[in-house]
């Protein structure tokens, strides 16, 4: 079969027939014509089924051919969830059917549509728990079942990045009522955003019909898309889907592997309806869609639809169907008129003068079908009586195409994420616009206009109306506004539920007429209530087609009215969105010290730390506690070299620097003289130690603070948050990134400094302990501090960023005849924790206060303020309930417990060890726990719970363990 | 097929079970009023009406049933806290949770996944294993796993050493479960309301009356009622209802969001954390992912969305899971989480005599409702404050005795 469904021109708009594409689906090869889209062109070759339901397996096929159902979902590859009646044919594209166990067309797991009835709404909450735990049984066979398309483990996410957007006026939608208001909102001067989902503009008077004889929409669209092509104030963004809309106007819109993020002054929805399916017995067969899919079918693709067709029609639209349907060549059987009367409008004119047999005050029995339901073969219809129901004798009409015309929906979901409200008309049966926010605005069929004329007005008042929003002289509104018209487009009930069921209201999740109304009896009669118990609308065309049909049924089996069942709204995005359209290319990037490429020439082993890299050790991954001694060995007898650029700095300059720091950290800094560096500790204000670092008074208004690796940034953050409300005369910057350091430790330290470094008095009277001095190392231009982290002499030296490595290479240079080597953050751990020294953050926690962890001392009891201080005075008062005290182990051939291993006292847990290590220094266990108040003196026993669950028994000793009289860092 | 199905295919006529009654007219008084028809608020009436034998309850919601943060959340049960006071009350929660679709009759989808959290650092790997201590040591199944491990628990990620962040290891909480949470609200209403507890879904209140230091009355837009006591669960709400009753609380009210994806064939067993990435992602029985991450930067009690959300959340989802680039996002939400400075909850008593506070649930409310519900509806029913919950009394606040739940409550929802 080689596309013997294609008609020839001026069918297919879209579609290329110098270009043949061929592909498969299901194994089979097929041809199309560049421009189809799987579902178009399968269609062209008479090939419907495309997918398989997702509870009952009934066999699916085109519904909409707008990409707004879940019934064309096909597999591609690397790809689930492939809309098929959006995604353009590739060749040699490999395309199958999804949820199905056999083949598409015979898939065995079609026998649960036989178990419907046993199946009701809401069954798995009436089952499947008991007895015991059943349900852990039940739910493997559930979870085998479920799901839709398939992912590909070894996908890996293609391309994607972003782009901005700017512009005064976004218009949403290229139908006539877009172009009008794009090239309105142009003309006043704005600059014009048109963003349509199709790839060329039109809307609707690409494929529908607006009047008998067709002529005017199409001459109306060359136009229209004319004078928007050759306007210079709108850009158009074809084939785009607008996803959403969110706070201030912020649009993303996907494009191909792009999403535009738009930022309009003003936007105008111009998105149009949704045809809405009637709901009778079998109405989910392939071969039974709606009119419009029919229409674009025929128009875009230049595909027949059927060769034999009955339209159920409840509007004027139904008849256009039925003509664009006769002049493809298909037979009209008969228009099943729901209303009492045929249509008045000029379409149903032209189709009754063309003869049609029109069956006024019809309804829908069921449709039939050949066996294994695989398309339409016949429909049977009947008179209705008073209520609306099919029961006067039936008549079974043969066809192989049912086309719905029954009603529309508006496609409003940018309303919805922007904040507007629709309300159920009862006079149009349709949803209307009841509110919409501040710069938004809608127009067409969206807003309630399908007359053609109508529309264009509205499209053109939106449009001035969108522009004067933006703050551009639109002018008057000359014209005179069509009231909303849609009376006769949407019938109030077209809905014939059959005691057999397969009466579809939502296709994705298989829902019947009985489950709406069963549910609503259920007590789940709010409609957020009945969508959640019965899921309809949670598949994944998302409610467009279903929502408005369980409101009704909800309302008619509660005797209420419409608005009273409540309104669901619609939440983003407006459509499938791929997550690698969100990530784009969602770089995080690393921090890399300046130093980072010498790390890795001396055999670094690099660790995560915050957003930066460090180098952990120096040495083969093997070889890791060797390398560690050896660096701590170093340091402690002669000179080691660590990069600290990832610990600074922030500045802090101005008249308010010393009221700052006062106010910011808990020591006191107003008298510390300049030339001096002094600890800082920052709590935050419930009194919980956030951060840690050392400030060096360069000025009377000048601090320089160094800050945690990971903290820097949350430290910036804070201070500017303070000073948002103290408006302190201070500058605070963060100059992480302008600065590199390097520490210097070791009883040789200034020694080989002195080989760098001429212009600072480097004696121990010239440059004591917690000095800070500016000078030249090596010629270049540092900060140099007298500070000890690990407890031996030493320099901290921080450089302009981009000297980083000369000083590197400098300060191992002059050291080499010391034994300088440089030392890793694993190797910093041990010296610091055998000084003494705590990590905020790892031997502190979410709720550590300063009196918790021994840093009391660092806490300045006489000033007025800190951030904190009101908590930390209270804590104080109501006495600390764990302490952190330095540790060894009795037993020294003890294994060192790991941090986080639990202080207990038999089931009750006092604290736990926050760092320990063997040291080779001291030759015994050091560490740092939390213990209970009662246990900090020295001396004291307590309880580790180590590896295993073994108890092992630790002894509280004075800090620090190493050097106690600070004789060696203060040499 | 499961028999109590069978009914439905053999029934000429379906066998229709009204679970909730229509909302009648509000009396002039109950014994206890509820303000909040979530999970919290209809477990505490389920407990007074079941356990205390209290059936003059009215529970008051201004929308429908379930509507706030029940609907909301993504339905992750863990007990896998760090201080023991959470351990031994969110512990509590999941074994109560084992047993609701016996207890209700009504089936919750319990579903016991084991719940991993990634250690991306180093810093991560020590809050793990003190999460795993702590676990161990009060008898909750938590461990520190390795990648050689994670690879088998979890295969489906990506755990080469190239990534971004590499996983490092992983606490590993084989109870962690999910549940219908819907289903979860729906029990505990259909069955209080069985027992005589009035549900009045689409009642705001608006006011609450009170003399001589105790609360009285509450004034809704349908008239006002009095009562005896009240339990306030208002998540999201907290503030503003506590504002009404004259006490101001410790909580800041931020919003949190989530999104699902499109549904898919199964792949995904576990429920997986990532506190460095900040995510979070299972897949339901419907095959849909469930994905969240990090609460917003800003306070608000707007529940709008926002693409900063997805584009952030996706690009560390395939950091984790890079097959996942062509899959569809299918709809997002918001809602809005009451944070306390210690993010632990706030159980008991107010200033207000006779009026109960239920708050603080920040992103943590649903794993803990049949807890909650529990012991406040005991709480009210005896006057005495159960043990399990005296830790995490308001006045905590005022004493700075804070929980340190910091490290196992922010992403590991």
């Amino acid at each position: 079969m080689a596309q013997d469904n294609r008609l020839p021109p001026p069918h297919g708009l879209l579609i290329d027939r110098d270009k043949p594409v061929s592909f498969t689906f299901e194994g089979r090869r097929y041809e199309g014509f560049a421009g189809d889209t799987i579902a178009s062109a399968l269609a062209a070759n008479g090939r419907w089924v495309l997918s398989r339901s997702f509870k009952y397996h009934r066999p699916r096929g085109v519904l909409t051919m707008a990409g707004q159902d879940g019934n064309s979902l096909v597999q591609l590859p690397g790809e689930p969830n492939v809309l098929a009646d959006r995604e353009p044919i590739a060749p040699d594209m490999a395309v199958t059917g999804q949820n199905y166990r056999g083949s598409l067309d015979r898939d065995r797991a079609s026998v649960l549509g036989w178990f419907g009835k046993f199946m009701p709404v809401g069954f798995y909450y009436k089952a499947f728990y008991k007895p015991g735990n059943a349900f852990k049984f039940w739910e493997r066979i559930i979870r085998a079942m479920t799901g839709l398309g398939r992912v590909d483990l070894t996908a890996r996410p293609g391309y994607c990045d972003k782009a901005y957007g700017f512009c005064d006026v976004a218009v949403v939608g290229g139908g006539p009522a877009g172009m009008s208001a794009a090239l309105q909102a142009a003309e006043a001067g704005a600059e014009v955003i048109l963003v349509d989902e199709n790839p060329a503009l039109g809307g609707s008077l690409a494929y529908a019909r607006f009047d008998g004889d067709r002529g005017r929409a199409d001459a109306l669209r060359a136009d229209l898309a004319a004078q928007v092509a050759a306007h210079p104030g709108i850009t158009v963004y074809a084939d785009a889907v607008a996803q959403a809309l969110f706070a201030d106007n912020w649009l993303p819109v996907a494009r191909g592997n792009r999403m535009y993020r738009i930022r309009a002054r003003a936007v105008v929805a111009a998105t149009g309806s949704m045809e809405q399916h009637a709901v009778f017995r079998n109405n989910d067969l392939p071969g039974v869609m709606m009119g419009s899919a029919a229409q674009r079918l025929i128009r875009l693709y230049g595909v027949k639809p059927g060769s034999r067709a009955v339209v159920v029609a409840a509007n004027d639209d139904g008849y256009g169907v039925a003509l664009d349907l006769a002049e493809a060549g298909v037979d009209i059987a008969a228009i099943v008129e729901l209303r009492g009367k045929p249509g008045t409008g000029p379409m149903a004119s032209a189709a009754v003068a063309s003869g049609f047999r029109v069956l006024p005050g019809h309804g829908v029995k069921e449709a039939r079908a050949s066996r294994g339901h695989r398309h339409v073969t016949g429909i049977a219809v009947a008179p209705l009586d008073g209520d609306g129901k099919p029961t006067g004798p039936e008549e079974r009409i043969a066809c192989d195409l049912v086309c719905m015309s029954t009603g529309h929906a508006p496609n409003a979901p940018l309303i919805y994420h922007g904040g507007g409200a629709l309300a159920y008309d009862g006079e149009t049966a349709m949803f209307a616009i009841k509110s919409l926010p501040d710069h938004l605005f809608a127009a067409g069929s969206v807003n309630g206009r399908f007359n053609l004329d109508a529309v264009l007005a509205d499209g053109r008042h939106a449009g001035r109306a969108a522009a004067r929003d933006a703050g551009l002289d639109a002018g008057a509104d000359s014209e005179a506004l069509a009231d909303r018209e849609a009376a006769n487009q949407s019938h109030a009930f077209p809905m014939f539920p059959h005691p057999g069921g397969k009466d579809f209201v939502d296709f994705d999740e298989d829902l019947q007429y009985a489950d709406i109304v069963h549910a609503t009896l259920e007590g789940y009669d709010d409609i957020q209530l009945l969508k959640r118990y019965s899921t309809v609308g949670m598949g994944p065309s998302q409610g467009r087609h279903s929502a408005v049909a369980a409101v009704r049924i909800a309302a008619k089996a509660t005797g209420r009215p419409v608005n009273a069942v409540g309104t669901t709204t619609t939440r983003p995005p407006v459509g499938p969105l791929k997550f690698s359209h969100l990530a784009g290319r969602a770089f995080e990037p690393v921090r890399r010290t300046p130093m980072h490429h010498r790390h890795l020439e001396a055999g670094a082993q690099m660790m995560v730390a915050g957003p930066w890299m460090r180098p952990a050790w120096y040495g083969a991954p093997a070889e890791r506690d060797t390398a560690i001694r050896r660096e701590v060995r170093s340091v402690r007898e002669n000179v080691g070299l660590i990069d600290v650029s990832t610990l600074s700095g922030l500045e802090i300059r101005g008249p308010d620097a010393a009221a700052f720091m006062d106010r910011m950290y808990t020591f006191a800094y107003r008298k510390q003289p300049v030339g001096r560096a002094r600890y800082v500790l920052m709590t935050d204000e419930t009194g919980v130690v956030i951060d840690d670092g050392v400030a060096c008074r360069f000025h009377d208004r000048h601090y320089y603070v160094t800050a945690t690796t990971g903290g820097v940034d949350g430290v910036y953050r804070t201070m500017l948050w303070h000073n948002a409300q103290w408006r302190l005369d201070v500058d605070v910057t963060n100059a992480t990134a302008a600065w590199c350091g390097v520490n210097l430790a070791g009883p040789k330290s200034r020694a080989v400094l002195q080989r760098v470094c001429r212009d600072i008095d480097l004696s121990p009277g010239g440059f004591p302990y917690m000095g800070v001095r500016m000078g030249r190392v090596a010629d270049i231009p540092c900060r140099v501090l007298r500070v000890g982290f690990v407890g031996e002499l030493g320099y901290e030296i921080h450089a302009p960023a981009d000297h980083g490595e000369a000083l590197w290479d400098a300060l191992l240079e002059a050291g080499r005849d010391f034994g300088n080597v440089p030392f890793g953050v694993e190797a910093q751990r041990l010296l610091r924790l055998e000084k003494g020294h705590i990590i905020v953050g790892q031997d502190t926690d979410g709720v550590a206060t300063p009196h918790e962890a021994g840093l009391d001392w660092a806490v300045a009891g006489t000033k007025p303020y800190y951030v904190g201080k009101r908590a930390t005075l209270i804590q104080k008062q109501a006495g600390i309930t764990r302490r952190l005290v330095g540790f060894t182990t009795i037993d020294p051939n003890a294994p060192v417990p790991e941090e986080c291993h639990l202080v207990v006292r038999g089931a009750e847990i006092l604290g736990r060890v926050t760092s320990a290590c063997r040291s080779e220094t001291l030759g015994k266990v050091v560490g740092l726990a939390y213990v209970a108040p009662g246990q900090a003196e020295p001396g004291s026993r307590f309880d580790i719970k180590i590896q295993g669950g073994r108890i092992i028994e630790g002894e509280v000793v004075p800090l620090p363990f190493y050097d106690p009289g600070n004789r060696r860092q203060e040499m | 097929m499961p028999f109590g199905l069978l009914k439905y295919g053999f029934s000429r006529t379906y066998p229709v079970w009204r679970q909730f009654p229509p909302r009648p007219d509000l009396k002039p008084s109950y014994d206890v009023v509820i303000i909040g028809g979530g999970g919290h608020g209809l477990a505490a009436a389920y407990h007074l009406s079941r356990y205390h034998g209290i059936t003059s309850v009215a529970v008051l919601d201004k929308g429908y049933l379930g509507g706030g943060n029940t609907a909301r959340n993504t339905a992750i049960i863990r007990s896998n806290y760090l201080t023991p006071e959470g351990v031994a009350f969110y512990d509590e929660a999941l074994r109560l949770f084992q047993g609701l679709s016996h207890e209700f009759d009504f089936n919750i989808l319990y579903s016991e996944r084991g719940h991993l959290t990634l250690a991306h650092t180093d810093a991560a790997i020590r809050t793990s294993r003190w999460r795993a201590e702590v676990n161990t040591h009060l008898g909750v199944e938590s461990r520190l796993v390795f990648p050689d491990e994670i690879a088998r628990i979890e295969p489906t990620l990506d755990l080469s050493r190239e990534a971004r962040y590499p996983v490092l290891g992983a606490l590993y909480h084989v109870p962690g479960a999910v549940a219908r949470h819907d289903a979860v609200a729906w029990g505990y209403g259909i069955r209080a309301a069985e027992r005589g507890v009035e549900l009045h879904p689409m009642t705001e209140v608006t006011g609450i009356e009170q003399a001589d230091g105790r609360v009285t009355g509450v004034v809704t837009d349908r008239g006002t009622i009095k009562c005896g006591a009240v339990i306030q669960a208002v998540a999201g709400m907290s503030s503003v209802v506590a504002g009404m009753a004259g006490f101001k609380l410790p909580i800041r009210s931020i919003p949190l969001q989530a999104c699902v994806s499109q549904p898919l064939k199964p792949f995904l067993n576990t429920i997986v954390v990532s506190g460095s990435l900040h995510i979070y992602i299972s897949q339901s029985s419907r095959g849909e992912l469930v994905m969240g991450s990090a609460s917003d930067p800003y306070v608000l009690y707007s529940t709008r969305s926002s693409l900063e959300f997805t584009e952030g959340l996706m690009g560390h989802i395939l950091e984790l899971f890079p097959f996942l680039g062509d899959v569809k996002l299918m709809r997002q939400w918001a809602g809005i989480t009451d944070m306390t400075p210690d993010f632990a909850p706030v159980m008991g008593t107010t200033p207000l005599d006779g009026y109960y506070i239920d708050a603080g649930w920040g992103t943590w409310g649903f794993k803990a409702t049949p807890a909650c519900g529990k012991n406040m509806a005991e709480l009210v029913a005896t006057g005495k404050v159960p043990d399990m919950i005296a830790p995490f009394t308001l006045e905590r606040f005022h004493k700075f005795r804070m929980l340190g739940e910091k490290g196992a409550a922010s992403v590991g929802h």
